[in-house]
């Protein structure tokens, strides 16, 4: 491969992408001081993993969902339970929660994203409310409000343990969660998945089985979640039901819009973002609510496509020879 | 008719009153912009919250009243001005983050400007219960009964016989339409929240007595008075009352004779068969797709 | 042989009868075109043909397979596609990928090659790129392979839909007013595709308001009028037929004058064309 060939690899954002943000997983311990800064950093690659999921139903798909809190609690429920109250090991609780979480986002999908618009985001926000009740009331499984520790995670003898090797564990995780989504993306699939966004009745006609496609994003961006709730309740040592609640899944879907719709990347930033801001705003504790709120509604108003896209806009009118892939935004 | 089952109807009703009018609201913003606005249960918070605050501040009981739903109006209208009327054309998911987003700022105003307690109500006249066919009733739920009964006729009254109300009803049904008659339908939006609100409002310091209130009573109360919108049929008038009604009746019966614990979650389990199954509820406009 | 027949089709919207009572037959390699004053149901009947609207009566057979009141991307998989009066592009897409979603019944491929992206995927890509590129350039749309479609104008994105439906390698092909807001030159393009498409063995059925394009590319002609048949048959005889004219007396379609008038001059024309 001759240069010019390698820098337009480059410039792509699944290699030049990736790339960037495995350097940038790779170096960012060098300007964490201390663990807490490593607890947030986990926090962000957690809250990242199921904002790439949700991006691909929200931003690529074209739906919405209120309620997904509730898989991320479910994931963490699951693997909390299953590890700890009946001594299963970590990774087959893993496993098993997982395959659960998909098989129920898979049969309450179907009658779900026949909705639309306000309609669906009023069913999964109701789906999403039920599944943070029933873990807060079934305490003789669940704990209830209070929730239950769960154990570290272990393959064999060796157990994870400590903010330095989670995240490198969540790094990588997050990187391929990354390279997952955009293979997803650049494959027919996605583009059948922007068509159904952008007209259904467009891509129907053409043989795209609109319901079959909605669901299995659907899926997929609930098993993204719950995995990384699993991991989270591994992680921290201990699971509540706020990990399910109606704010949770509101702060997801602000972070994927905030971070771009249509944009994995943005997804990550947007994680990024807002989670740490609560950390830096822990000084405004008081205001901390009338901030995000403010927040939420300025970035809609001002910047309705969100970070990532809006900045890749800014660059491409800059510069006039643009490749034509970076206009669609990845 | 058990004394029981009494009881429960009783209270029932009183709880799908304020139901009926956070509905009622919904339905209103709902009708005059297509926009769900989830800040809807922060009015009613306020209309608690302020009135409890102005009678604490030595104000009398009603213009403390009168001035609250007024504020509640004047948050309602900033509401539209600042947050919805910028986004006006923006995509549902657009939207709904915008009026989520105004429900977690009012949430935090609110906060700020008073504090996260519980704060009761004196109630309007007195509270000694009084008895009807062997169950117990509060004065205030009388009150509550009452104040919604007059509020829906007076409603009706606008909408139906009004140049005004009509002029919104007409906003509601074709915009295109109503713009072309000469309806400023900018003001009938900007009308509809400051109403919206201040019904919420009402529905706030209706139930205040009752159930304490506090910063965070909006988020409950909001949603729930979105199902029973929904059930009734997102937009109607008389959805939004018939809906309340039933889904107060609804927890309240499911709590007493089932389980309590589950009482909040029959409001979310009803907008789930709903929308399943008849998502444009009870008196909601069938709608098809045209291509 | 028909490739499609239509039994005592029916649709109902609340109480009105947008569609009644139509049968009618389509032979393979025609080009079948569909008039009728607005409100005649045209629409509906290309909806219903297409899946889009489920049928309230009566029965739809495409080439032997009875497809009455199955999905749209049922009717596209059996090789039935179509374009739309009101554009259904996918503006969130460059043109030339609006046309490589048209392969999609050609390319799917399945979920797991679609996350892990094969190698296979990489190459199938370069060659729907490629297919998508030589269908652009067939409907004449060269100049627009690296454009945005919101970038490109209606001529052309009616262009782009056309060339999306070929992509579907349909047996019969669907254009719903697709000579609307053209102007003349492009409407004699759009003759010239219409015959490039039955050239290619695409079946073609026209509905169109444009009298002129009707009678030169028709071979048959269906008219209805308040969703019922109100005369079928060539060109010719429907064109004389005393019923048509009547009903379309004092409508607003595309020409000056009485409706025989026009038609005799749009057969003119189409005879004087097709030399």
């Amino acid at each position: 491969m001759n240069s010019s060939r390698i820098l337009t690899r480059l410039a792509s954002p699944r290699t030049g992408g990736l790339l960037a943000l495995a350097i940038l997983i790779a170096l960012l311990p060098l300007a964490l001081p201390n663990r807490y800064f490593y607890d947030v950093a986990i926090l962000v690659g957690l809250n990242a993993i199921v904002c790439v999921g949700l991006n691909l139903l929200i931003g690529y798909a074209g739906q919405i969902s209120l309620g997904h809190a509730g898989f991320f609690g479910l994931g963490a429920y699951g693997s909390a339970i299953l590890a700890t109250r009946y001594g299963w090991p970590p990774l087959a609780a893993l496993l098993a929660t997982t395959v659960a979480v998909a098989l129920l986002a898979f049969i309450v999908g179907r009658p779900i994203l026949r909705l639309k618009g306000h309609y669906l985001a009023m069913a999964t926000l109701g789906l999403g409310i039920i599944i943070f009740m029933v873990l807060t009331t079934e305490d003789k499984f669940t704990g209830g409000p209070d929730g239950i520790s769960v154990v570290p995670f272990r393959i064999g003898a060796f157990a994870l343990q400590g903010e330095h090797i989670w995240y490198w564990v969540v790094g990588v995780l997050l990187l391929l969660a990354v390279w997952l989504a955009l293979n997803l993306i650049e494959s027919p699939t996605g583009r059948a998945l922007r068509a159904l966004h952008s007209s259904e009745v467009g891509a129907e006609v053409v043989g795209i089985n609109a319901a079959e496609h909605k669901l299995m994003v659907f899926v997929i961006s609930a098993v993204f979640a719950s995995v990384a709730g699993s991991l989270g309740a591994h992680y921290s040592g201990f699971v509540t039901p706020s990990k399910a609640a109606f704010l949770h899944s509101i702060e997801l879907v602000t972070m994927v819009v905030f971070g771009g719709l249509a944009s994995t990347y943005g997804a990550v930033v947007g994680a990024a973002v807002l989670t740490t801001l609560p950390q830096l705003l822990t000084s405004f504790e008081d205001y901390e609510m009338m901030v995000f709120g403010a927040l939420m509604i300025g970035t809609m108003v001002f910047l309705p496509r969100g970070v990532v896209p809006s900045i890749a806009r800014l660059l491409a009118s800059r510069r006039k020879a643009v490749p034509d892939d970076k206009a669609d935004g990845k | 008719m058990s004394a029981q089952f009494m009881q429960y109807l009783l209270t029932g009703l009183t709880v799908g009153a304020i139901y009926a009018l956070v509905a009622l609201g919904f339905s209103i913003i709902f009708n005059a912009s297509h926009v769900i606005n989830f800040a809807q249960g922060e009015f009613v918070m306020i209309g608690g919250m302020a009135t409890v605050w102005l009678v604490a501040a030595g104000l009398p009981y009603l213009p403390a009243i009168l001035l609250a739903i007024a504020a509640a109006a004047l948050v309602g209208l900033a509401l539209e001005k600042f947050a919805i009327e910028p986004a006006r054309d923006a995509s549902v998911v657009t939207l709904i983050i915008i009026t989520i987003g105004a429900s977690i700022f009012l949430r935090g105003l609110a906060m700020v400007v008073w504090d996260k307690g519980f704060h009761a109500l004196k109630p309007f006249t007195g509270d000694t219960p009084i008895a009807i066919g062997g169950a117990t009733i509060l004065p205030q739920s009388l009150w509550v009964l009452g104040v919604t009964l007059v509020i829906v006729l007076a409603l009706s009254w606008f909408f139906g016989r009004t140049l005004l109300g009509k002029a919104m009803l007409a906003t509601s049904h074709n915009r295109l339409a109503a713009q072309l008659v000469g309806i400023n339908v900018r003001m009938v939006l900007f009308l509809s929240f400051g109403l919206s609100a201040a019904l919420g409002a009402i529905a706030g310091i209706l139930i205040a007595p009752i159930t304490a209130t506090s910063y965070d009573v909006g988020i409950m109360l909001g949603l729930k008075g979105f199902a029973a919108a929904i059930l009734g049929g997102l937009g109607s008038g008389i959805g939004a009352v018939v809906g309340g009604l039933v889904l107060g009746i609804a927890e309240t019966m499911s709590a007493g004779y089932l389980s309590s614990a589950y009482k909040d979650a029959i409001a979310f389990v009803i907008i789930l068969v709903v929308l399943f199954f008849m998502p444009s509820g009870l008196f909601g406009r069938r709608g098809g797709e045209r291509v | 042989m028909s490739l499609l027949r239509v039994d005592g089709l029916e649709k109902k919207f609340g109480g009105v009868n947008a569609v009644e009572e139509l049968s009618f037959e389509i032979r393979p390699g025609a080009v079948f075109s569909i008039i009728g004053p607005n409100g005649a149901g045209k629409t509906t009947l290309l909806n219903l043909l297409t899946g889009v609207y489920k049928p309230s009566a009566g029965r739809i057979e495409f080439d032997g397979h009875d497809l009455t009141g199955r999905a749209p991307h049922e009717y596209a998989r059996h090789g039935i596609a179509r374009t739309f009066q009101n554009l259904q592009i996918f503006f969130n897409m460059s043109a030339l990928e609006n046309v490589m979603v048209g392969r999609y019944m050609q390319e799917r491929c399945g979920l797991m090659a679609a996350l892990l992206h094969s190698p296979r995927l990489a190459r199938a890509e370069r060659a729907c790129r490629e297919d998508a590129a030589e269908l652009m350039r067939y409907v004449g749309l060269q100049d627009y392979l690296s454009a945005a479609s919101d970038a490109m104008p209606y001529g052309a994105l009616k262009r782009l839909e056309i060339a999306r439906a070929l992509a579907t390698r349909p047996k019969l092909m669907l254009l719903d007013e697709p000579a609307a807001g053209l102007n003349p030159t492009e409407v004699l393009e759009l003759d010239d595709l219409i015959g490039k498409l039955t050239g290619r063995g695409v079946t073609v059925v026209l509905v169109e308001h444009n009298m002129r394009l009707v009678m030169g590319v028709s071979d048959h002609i269906l008219v209805l009028d308040y969703g019922r048949k109100l005369a079928e048959g060539p060109a010719q005889a429907v064109r004389n037929d005393p019923r048509v004219i009547e009903a379309y007396l004092g409508s607003s379609a595309t020409h000056d004058g009485s409706f025989g008038d026009a038609v005799a001059k749009a057969v003119a024309v189409g005879v004087e064309m097709h030399r």
